[in-house]
């Protein structure tokens, strides 16, 4: 078995991040940056031969090992990738080298510390879509949280301290709850065959009973709103957002908000099928994420601040994602988990546009550019080109992900499809008149006569991006094609568990009344 | 070899790790008094390693005692793998709450051999409160222990707050020895013996069922221990000592007395008092609940770290009291490998409170924390794992604990105190975090002095703590391992098992006696 198709380069993956950490941290105040780049772009090449080894039409997990850790509570480091995380790793490498190099010139003081946390929190980031083990995942679902504290906190804006601290704890309100369920889900597993564990694997095939499914369900499904974020436990996400640095509110909108609907997809739905396949938390769910998306895109408009506005975008364009995931059709997860991808490309080179200006002038307020075209014209290209992705125009990736959720949505609940599809106009509403005030227009400003083009180190960041917004635009099958294996089976263990659900506990052995002694069976 | 407890030279053995450390503290007060002139010119330095040694020897005995066969469990000291994993934890602590002290006795020219001998003192009665049977035994261990740690909260003498402490805390003191005193006369009175087996069988065979007095004699006994562990509502003592005494006694206080006050909660009421499981199930349930909201909500409003510091141990004794609650041996191992990681991490926490407060513990507000981790990194790296260890996150030790604690309360049906864990362990982020903050976001104003550079032994003491959490966080399978077996190795009520039970019964996990009666237990002498 070659290099890339086992376990080892996952696990490089996530300790080349942690090693370029350390080494950051000896490093210079001005090497750490080059340091913290290398190695980014060096996980970026080790991750980029995942797409050609990957065996589509599967939805076996590949790459995988599980090598036991902690024996006494059946815990192992057990990672794997399947056509899903496939994306979202790919994602994460894609994003890194960008933010880590579009903050070259933005961050100036305690650098190595800056790009340590960074890499730490790359690290953290991997985890959590690689880890198939309950424990595993709650560690770097959980060791996230410390670094963007770190980053949002010290290298953030006015008002950071309140947008770190709110950000931290959001998060942890629902991770905590997540992890009783998840304690709660290994102890059922435990009285239902005797064994301590928290692999995936096992897990998931536990029948839990339908009543105890809606608690379960709930408890994950907060730890999962939050993150991604569905109305209403949005509202950490402006702050954050717009207090962190532009590496920062890359990675948070590039990354981060996707653990959320990467945890639906993987945890929450397999595990309480019932549940998430009621009527009752599908038309929860949708009817959140159609408000996301019309409050979203309402709220974007007013906003006179550049980058609260591409904020509360991300609002309307995860609850386009959530209604794809929850429309349960095959087209529309595909759309979504696409969508994500997209997502994550075009809002984080917004953020970076958004930062490039906010360099020179250190102002993010909308009325304080115009004309900026004249003065500054290939970063009014790029602008066009992202902004017109994000709202979803035909020929950019943005379109493809959307008209997917759409129509799957619409096989199964086309009322939802008909209100969602005017979110695609709210967003031509919000973004284009940022786009003419900010870009075209007379010159009044004479600050922004003297601006300066983005010079190659810039282009360089921004031109990844643009290739993979046409790419995925003009020619997105070789991205659906790695995942529709995974979601078809994942559809149909849904509706298969859905359906064998007990209602009551299945016959619960009394020997198993109480969790052996832990530790001591292991001898 | 086979202890046989007819012969004293083999209680001896028993005792050796206390009468090591007890040893020990006697000759440093010996020695001190002869090489000193006078009584206040400080203490030749070696007394600290001499104590250091001391201790050491202590634990390599403890340590032997692993090797110790004991058929017939009958003498007022138990000789079991809980006693040791305590003993262990209470010289480990003794050992870095020592380390971690050396630069505060320094700086505040207050080096002396008195000290130390307190220190071990306490540290003989936690030991064997820990570890005894008998409750004659338990009143003396229990004051041994806190007569010294009276002393020490008052041992800065120059300090107005140190004395003001003190008094507090021996006047509150003293009211719960008197409880604790009349609860074990009340239970003297009810079953006619101090010796905890013969206790535990009389209760065991309904002789006492439904008697009040025993009743008030469990429940005073109770409210003795809430005191020591600081369980609300018998906490007010405790900010207002933890604040006044000298910052590293109070880590002392915070880790060691709240260890062997949990000890003898185990031992005594889970283990020993069993079947009168129906007086105390209630009392602690709602001593868990209690300590876990209330300490957590005033700690919010602290703005002094020392302060919020103590608000958050006795916040931890509700965490320990859940694992207590549940009542089952995994509640007991959860209890006690929480109480291990429990000790390093707030050992280290006060340690570096007191580092930052400079001479006379006068800067330790949440301001006179700004820019502490830039100016000392290792200082503020090492004070964030100790913080983030403090609020249950994960890698650290203080996540495994509280995973521990989770699952023994999942197991145990207690879902409410499952979820009231998780929802305290929220609010304490915020002021965890709020120190972090202050370390790191903020900017530290030119007239705030940098903290002095540690000592030897304080780095060593934090760099080992700081690292062992973290240990303990990614790899804890060997402290797992050692807490369960030690949470199951409690020297069982002998004569309990019911007089029909077939001693080859299945072993319920409720009842590690019953699985063990039939092996090493054999009847106590009447």
């Amino acid at each position: 078995m070659s290099f890339f198709e086992s376990h080892w380069v996952l696990t490089v993956l996530l300790l080349l991040p942690l090693a370029g950490a350390v080494a950051c941290l000896f490093a210079g105040k001005d090497e750490a940056k080059h340091v913290a780049l290398v190695t980014s772009i060096a996980a970026f090449l080790l991750s980029l031969p995942l797409f050609w080894v990957f065996r589509e039409g599967t939805p076996a997990i590949q790459n995988y090992v599980s090598i036991p850790w902690i024996g006494q509570w059946g815990i192992a480091y057990t990672v794997g990738v399947d056509g899903i995380s496939l994306l979202m790793v790919l994602l994460t490498t894609f994003i890194m080298p960008m933010a880590i190099l579009g903050s070259y010139s933005y961050i100036k003081r305690q650098e190595p510390t800056y790009y340590a946390m960074l890499l730490l929190l790359m690290t953290a980031m991997i985890g959590v879509f690689i880890a198939l083990d309950m424990f595993l995942f709650f560690l770097f679902w959980e060791l996230m949280l410390i670094p963007m504290y770190f980053i949002i906190g010290v290298w953030g804006g006015e008002r950071r301290i309140y947008a770190a601290i709110k950000f931290f704890l959001f998060t942890a309100v629902g991770s905590l709850l997540m992890l009783v369920a998840i304690v709660t889900l290994v102890y059922l597993y435990y009285r239902q065959y005797g064994v301590v564990t928290f692999a995936y694997n096992d897990l998931v095939e536990l029948p839990v009973t339908r009543s105890a499914q809606f608690w379960l369900f709930s408890a994950f499904a907060l730890a999962f709103a939050i993150k991604v974020p569905l109305f209403p436990v949005h509202t950490w996400l402006p702050d954050a957002h717009v207090e962190a640095p532009t590496a920062g509110s890359v990675i948070l909108a590039g990354v981060l908000l996707k653990m959320g609907t990467y945890g639906f997809l993987r945890f929450a739905m397999p595990f309480f099928a019932y549940a998430a396949t009621s009527d009752v938390v599908v038309y929860t769910i949708l009817t959140l994420s159609l408000i996301g998306i019309v409050y979203g895109a309402w709220v974007a408009a007013v906003q006179p601040d550049a980058k609260k506005l591409v904020a509360y975008t991300s609002v309307a364009h995860l609850g386009f994602v959530m209604l794809g995931l929850f429309a349960l059709t095959s087209e529309s997860i595909q759309g979504g988990i696409l969508q994500m991808v997209n997502h994550g490309i075009s809002t984080g080179a917004l953020f970076l546009l958004i930062g490039m200006l906010y360099e020179r002038r250190h102002t993010r307020l909308i009325e304080d550019f115009g004309g900026i075209a004249k003065v500054m014209p290939f970063f009014a290209f790029a602008f066009v080109v992202v902004a017109l992705s994000s709202i979803g125009l035909p020929g950019t990736n943005g379109f493809v992900g959307e008209f997917l959720i759409l129509i799957g949505t619409f096989r199964t609940h086309p009322v939802a499809a008909v209100i969602a599809a005017t979110g695609v106009v709210f967003a031509a509403a919000y973004m284009l008149p940022m786009v003419q005030r900010v870009l075209y227009g007379p010159v009044e400003d004479e600050e922004n006569r003297e601006l300066t083009d983005i010079g190659l180190r810039e282009r360089i960041v921004l031109l990844p991006a643009l290739a993979m917004i046409v790419l995925i635009g003009v020619y997105p099958g070789p991205f659906l094609e790695k995942t529709s294996a995974s979601v078809d089976a994942l559809l149909q263990q849904i509706e298969m568990r859905a359906s064998q659900a007990p209602l009551e506990p299945l016959g619960t052995d009394v020997r198993f009344d109480h969790m052996p002694i832990l530790g001591v069976d292991e001898d | 070899m086979i202890l046989d407890f007819s012969s004293s030279l083999h209680i001896v053995w028993a005792l050796l790790p206390e009468i090591v450390v007890a040893v020990t503290g006697l000759v440093v007060l010996m020695l001190d008094v002869f090489q000193r002139g006078s009584r206040s010119a400080p203490s030749a330095p070696w007394v600290g390693p001499l104590a250091i040694t001391g201790l050491v020897g202590a634990v390599l005995a403890n340590a032997w005692l692993l090797t110790l066969e004991v058929p017939a469990q009958n003498a007022q000291i138990a000789v079991d793998g809980f006693r040791i994993a305590m003993n262990f934890i209470v010289l480990g602590v003794a050992i870095f709450g020592l380390l971690y002290s050396f630069d505060w006795l320094n700086r505040e020219g207050q080096f002396t051999g008195e000290f130390i001998f307190l220190v071990l003192m306490a540290v003989v009665g936690m030991m064997l409160l820990g570890g005894t049977r008998d409750l004659i035994v338990l009143f003396v261990a229990i004051e041994l222990m806190s007569i010294s740690v009276y002393v020490l909260t008052g041992y800065d003498r120059r300090s107005r707050r140190s004395a003001e402490a003190a008094l507090k805390y021996f006047l509150m003191g003293a009211f719960a020895s008197g409880f604790l005193l009349y609860g074990i006369a009340l239970i003297f009175g009810s079953v006619g013996s101090t010796n905890l087996s013969l206790v535990t069988s009389e209760i065991a065979l309904g002789t006492a069922s439904n008697n009040p007095m025993l009743f008030a004699g469990v429940a005073l006994l109770l409210v003795g221990f809430a005191f020591k562990v600081s369980a609300v509502p018998f906490h007010m003592w405790t900010p207002d000592a933890y604040e006044g005494a000298p910052t590293p006694v109070t880590g002392f206080m915070a880790a060691g007395v709240k260890a062997a006050g949990f000890a003898a909660i185990v031992r005594f009421i889970t283990i020993e008092l069993a079947p009168a499981a129906e007086f105390w199930e209630g009392i602690i349930w709602w001593l868990a609940m209690l300590t876990m909201i209330v300490p957590n909500l005033a700690a919010l409003a602290q703005d002094d770290v020392k302060r919020m510091l103590a608000y958050s141990s006795i916040a931890h004794a509700g965490y320990l009291l859940v694992g207590v609650a549940a009542d089952s041996p995994l509640g007991r191992s959860a209890t006690l490998f929480y109480l291990a990681v429990y000790a390093a991490m707030t050992l280290g926490s006060f340690a570096i409170v007191y580092l930052v407060a400079g001479k006379g513990d006068v800067r330790s507000k949440l301001s006179d924390f700004r820019g502490l981790g830039w100016r000392r990194p290792l200082l503020g790296a090492a004070f964030v794992v100790f913080l983030l260890s403090l609020a249950g996150f994960p890698p650290t030790g203080g996540f495994i604990g509280k995973l521990y604690l989770l699952s023994a309360a999942v197991e145990s049906g207690e879902s409410v105190l499952a979820i009231t864990l998780v929802l305290t362990s929220l609010i304490s982020y915020y002021y965890y975090l709020r120190v972090i903050w202050k370390m790191y976001f903020e900017e530290a104003p030119e007239s705030l002095p940098t903290p002095e550079r540690p000592g030897l032994a304080f780095g060593f003491a934090a760099s080992i703590g700081a690292l062992a959490l973290l240990v303990a966080g990614l790899f804890p399978g060997h402290g797992l391992r050692t807490a369960s077996r030690a949470g199951e190795d409690l020297v069982p009520r002998a004569a309990v098992v019911a007089p029909g039970a077939a001693p080859s019964a299945r072993p319920s996990g409720q009842d590690p006696a019953a699985s063990r009666a039939s092996s090493n237990v054999s009847e106590p002498e009447r």
